[in-house]
């Protein structure tokens, strides 16, 4: 692992562009395709991402050494389980219609792999505080696609933006992109703009 | 330590911790969650019974009333929820009605998952500017003498029980309207029977 010569700032900055966990990696998609309907849905789906992503790389950061090689998988997924419960339950009982919104999404986040390969790739590695950075930049990144995504399609397929009327009144939503179709598209699309950047800076 | 020991310790401690917190949580948050899930429902009854002052509930053959009453004692509606299969989902509606169970009050949709943007306009229709849920009000004030039909492409007539369907939704339309007509008719001959 090189650790000296990566700063803290470029830990954080990685998960945000260069190994974005959706554009990059192409990990967490059936959240991602899912409950991405409207900008609301994406952003909450994301913050409880973070929450747990960030959470579960602490504590498996903090106990990496006493954690036997036999059962880190299993010791990961329990405690990942914990704090992707713990958000489920917190937001059913304080926000009620985010959690009506979501539906199954919220408990599916355990099975995220974003969230199993950061501690399997990373925390599990590494001492606590670069960790958490590693773990803030990655969810960022992630919640960063899902609203763009969310924006988009509730953009397009219903002319609001976060239930705000953006389009003009005489606009015709393109019902298809709030869809299941519009999910590939939408993230086929994004995928396609990530790469073409890339390419054309490589040239440059 | 044993090698195999410390892999059940630290499994084991894992799991114990996990299940403390989340019993710690689940204490915090179940009355919370259920008074949310409650007061969903008490409104809903509300609003399919504007009338009714209190609300008993009656569980008979398994089927859950509410009966609205007013001020004086007086059973003014019978609420009940129709449930069954629509385009894509299980919708779950409340229906509120007089207590005879010949004319709905109002209905109101408690959960749907159908496509977004044209099977959930049954419970709003943010493309229709002059009001949003025009297509469950379609069943209000509707007195149900015979079973409800559904018609497309022209206006619908409330005195032959006929609802407008939604354009690009026909078959969650059509759903709503079976739903409701297989309630009310299993419901009234329980209720019926069991209450008068």
């Amino acid at each position: 692992m090189a650790k000296s010569n990566v700063t803290l700032t470029s830990e954080f900055l990685k998960g945000l562009w260069k190994e974005n966990p959706i554009l990059r990696m192409v990990l967490g998609l059936c959240p991602t395709l899912a409950v991405t309907t409207s900008a609301i849905n994406g952003l909450s789906m994301g913050l409880a991402v973070i929450f747990t992503l960030v959470m579960s790389s602490l504590i498996i950061s903090l106990v990496r050494k006493i954690i036997p090689n036999e059962v880190r998988i299993a010791t990961f997924i329990v405690v990942i389980a914990t704090f992707v419960t713990v958000a489920d339950r917190t937001i059913a009982a304080f926000y009620p219609e985010i959690s009506k919104a979501l539906g199954p999404f919220i408990p599916l986040i355990v099975v995220n792999c974003i969230v199993l390969a950061r501690q399997e790739a990373f925390a599990s590695k590494n001492p606590v505080g670069r960790a958490v950075i590693d773990a803030l930049g990655m969810s960022f990144g992630f919640t960063l696609v899902l609203l763009v995504m969310g924006s988009f399609r509730e953009l397009i397929g219903n002319g609001t933006v976060f239930a705000r009327q953006i389009m003009p009144l005489s606009f015709t939503p393109w019902m298809a992109i709030a869809l299941q179709p519009g999910a590939f598209l939408t993230l086929g699309f994004l995928i396609g703009l990530a790469n073409w950047i890339n390419a054309k800076g490589k040239k440059i | 330590m044993n090698k195999s020991l410390k892999l059940v310790v630290v499994l084991t401690g894992t799991a114990l911790l996990s299940g403390l917190i989340l019993a710690a949580l689940n204490i915090y948050t179940a009355p919370r969650i259920e008074l949310n899930a409650n007061k969903v429902l008490s409104e809903a009854v509300g609003y399919v019974m504007p009338a009714k002052k209190t609300c008993d509930v009656k569980v008979i053959n398994d089927v859950t009333f509410y009966i609205g009453k007013d001020d004086k004692g007086q059973v003014i509606g019978v609420a009940f929820v129709a449930e069954g299969d629509g385009f894509q989902s299980r919708l779950r509606i409340l229906v509120g009605m007089d207590p005879d169970l010949t004319k709905i009050i109002n209905i109101k949709i408690l959960a749907q998952a159908e496509t977004p943007g044209l099977g959930t306009k049954i419970e709003t229709d943010p493309t229709n500017k002059t009001d949003a849920l025009w297509f469950h009000k379609q069943f209000s004030d509707l007195p149900v003498g015979a079973a409800i039909t559904v018609v497309k492409g022209k206006e619908a007539d409330k005195s032959k029980l006929q609802i407008q369907a939604i354009t690009g939704a026909t078959i969650t339309s059509k759903a709503v309207a079976d739903i409701i007509n297989t309630a009310i008719e299993k419901n009234r001959a329980i209720y019926l029977k069991k209450v008068k």
